[in-house]
C-alpha cells in the first residue's frame, strides 16, 4: 500500500482526478408533468454541483460471481420455453469517446409476451407465463459487447392518463466503470405505435436523444429458423479531457 | 476527438423489484464483521408519504479511504469481504438498510474529504436517479472542513447530509421534496 504524500504541515495535497462529462442535455427532467408520479418525487431545490472526486470516478468492480449460468438466456430459465417471439438482443456499451466499456454488468428486466410482469403489483388481466421470469444479467466482453436471448415483451396499460399504454420496452441497468456512469434506462422497439402518448419516451426533451433509446432490427444477426435479432448500442458518459492531454494531442497532430 | 451522444435515463418503474435487488445487496460486508454498521433510513415524498418502491445504492471507500478500482491513482486496494457497494429496495414502510464499514477519509481536489458515502436513489416517478451523500455525525471537525459540505451554504440544507446515530449504526432519511428536502447533487 502506498502512503499518501503529505505537505509540510501534514495535510495531503489535493488529488485531482479526471472528471466525467456532464450530459444534462440528454436526460429527462425530474419534474415532467406528463408523468404524474414525478409530481411529489422531484426535488424542488436546485441541485448542488458535485466535483468529481475519487468516490465519483470509481465504482464496484463486479465479476462473474454476480451471474447465474443461464442469466443471459431468459428463454432457458424454466423447464419449458416461454411463449412469445424469441429474439437475440445484443449491442455494445461504449463511453462518449467511443471507447468500449469492457467487463461491466448489464442487468435487464421485462414483461412477458402478453405485457405482464412477474411482480405482485402487476395484476392487469393478461396471463402470466409459468416459463418466464423476465430477468437477465451479463457482463460485457473485452470489446464492451453484450448479448441476451429473450422474448419480445408486450405493451401494457397503466393508469397515468386515460387509455395509457406503455410501448414495448426492456428495462436496462448499467454500472460502467465509475459512479458517474451509472445508468438505468429502457430500450424500445422500432416502429412502435404507442410512442405518441407515452410520457416516458416523450420526457426526453431532444427527439434525437429519444431515438437513442431505440433498438434497430438486425437482419444479419437473426438466426435462420430460430430467432429475430435486435441491436442496441448504449453510450455512457465519457471522461473529460484534461488540458494537458489536449496539448499532447495537438503536438502529435503537428508531427 | 469524436463524441458520441449518451443514452438517456428512464425510470426504474414500479416493477424494479424483479430486476434490481440482490439477495446479498444490503450486505456490503457480511453480518458479524467487526466494525460493521447499519445505515438505515426511510424515503419520503413531497407529501410526507413513505416511498415503498424506491431503490437505494451506496458506494464508498473502505475504512482506510481506499477503493478497489483501477482508476484510483494510489492503486487499487481490495479488502476481502468488503464490496464497498450496497443495494437495497425500500420496503412497505419505505425503509432501506445497508450493512457496511464506516469509510475513511478520501483525498479530494482541495485536500481531504470527510468520510462519506455516495448514495443513488431510484424510484418509480423518477426519470433519473438523484444523488446525495451520507456524512457522519461524530466527524464534526472533518465535516466542518469538507469542501463538498461547505459548498452548501444553508446550514439546514447541509445538515440533511449528516446521518444520525442509531443503536446499530446510523439513520439517514431521504426526503425527495418539500420540508427538510435532502440536498441532492448534480453529478
Ligand atoms: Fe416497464
Amino acid at each position: 500500500m502506498t502512503a499518501m504524500p503529505t505537505t509540510p504541515d501534514g495535510t495531503p495535497p489535493g488529488l485531482i482526478v479526471p472528471g466525467y462529462i456532464r450530459d444534462h442535455d440528454t436526460h429527462p427532467p425530474l419534474d415532467h408533468s406528463g408523468y404524474k408520479s414525478t409530481a411529489l418525487r422531484h426535488p424542488k431545490r436546485p441541485l448542488t454541483l458535485l466535483p468529481h472526486t475519487l468516490t465519483e470516478t470509481t465504482s464496484p468492480v463486479l465479476g462473474q460471481d454476480r451471474l447465474g449460468e443461464l442469466d443471459h438466456d431468459l428463454t432457458r430459465q424454466h423447464e419449458e420455453e416461454p411463449q412469445g417471439q424469441r429474439i437475440i438482443l445484443h449491442g455494445q456499451v461504449r463511453d462518449s469517446d467511443g471507447t468500449p466499456v469492457p467487463h461491466t454488468l448489464v442487468e435487464i428486466w421485462q414483461a412477458n409476451a402478453a405485457g405482464r410482469y412477474r411482480h405482485a403489483a402487476d395484476n392487469w388481466p393478461a396471463p402470466l407465463d409459468p416459463h418466464f421470469t423476465g430477468v437477465g444479467r451479463v457482463l460485457t466482453d473485452a470489446q464492451g459487447r453484450y448479448r441476451f436471448v429473450t422474448i419480445r415483451p408486450g405493451a401494457y396499460p397503466w393508469k397515468n392518463h386515460r387509455n395509457a399504454w406503455r410501448p414495448a420496452h426492456i428495462h436496462f441497468s448499467l454500472f460502467g466503470r465509475a459512479f458517474t456512469q451509472r445508468l438505468v434506462t429502457q430500450m424500445y422497439f422500432p416502429d412502435d405505435p404507442l410512442f405518441f402518448q407515452d410520457p416516458m419516451w416523450n420526457s426526453v426533451p431532444d427527439p434525437k436523444a429519444r431515438e437513442r433509446m431505440l433498438a434497430r432490427f438486425d437482419y444479419d444477426t437473426t438466426e435462420p429458423e430460430w430467432a429475430l435479432a435486435y441491436r442496441w448500442d448504449i453510450v455512457l458518459r465519457g471522461r473529460e479531457q484534461t488540458p494537458f492531454e489536449s496539448d499532447e494531442e495537438i503536438m502529435e497532430d503537428d508531427e | 476527438m469524436s463524441t458520441y451522444p449518451t443514452t438517456p435515463s428512464q425510470t426504474v418503474g414500479p416493477y424494479l423489484h424483479i430486476g434490481l435487488p440482490w439477495p446479498d445487496g444490503p450486505y456490503a460486508v457480511a453480518e458479524g464483521t467487526p466494525g460493521a454498521v447499519w445505515i438505515r433510513g426511510t424515503v419520503y415524498d413531497g407529501a410526507g408519504e413513505v416511498v415503498t418502491d424506491a431503490l437505494i445504492e451506496t458506494w464508498q471507500a473502505d475504512p482506510e479511504g481506499r477503493f478497489d478500482h483501477p482508476d484510483d491513482p494510489r492503486g487499487a486496494v481490495s479488502r476481502p469481504g468488503f464490496r464497498g457497494f450496497g443495494r437495497c429496495p425500500t420496503d412497505a414502510a419505505g425503509e432501506y438498510g445497508v450493512l457496511t464499514l464506516k469509510p475513511g477519509s478520501v483525498p479530494g481536489p482541495e485536500g481531504v474529504q470527510a468520510p462519506h458515502i455516495d448514495v443513488s436513489v431510484f424510484a418509480r416517478g423518477m426519470l433519473n436517479r438523484v444523488v446525495t451523500r451520507v456524512y457522519f455525525p461524530e466527524e464534526e471537525a472533518a465535516n466542518a472542513a469538507d469542501p463538498v459540505l461547505n459548498g452548501i451554504t444553508d446550514p439546514e440544507v447541509r445538515a440533511t447530509l449528516v446521518a444520525r446515530p442509531a443503536p446499530d449504526g446510523y439513520r439517514f432519511d431521504v426526503r425527495l421534496q418539500g420540508d427538510g428536502e435532502t440536498a441532492f447533487f448534480d453529478i
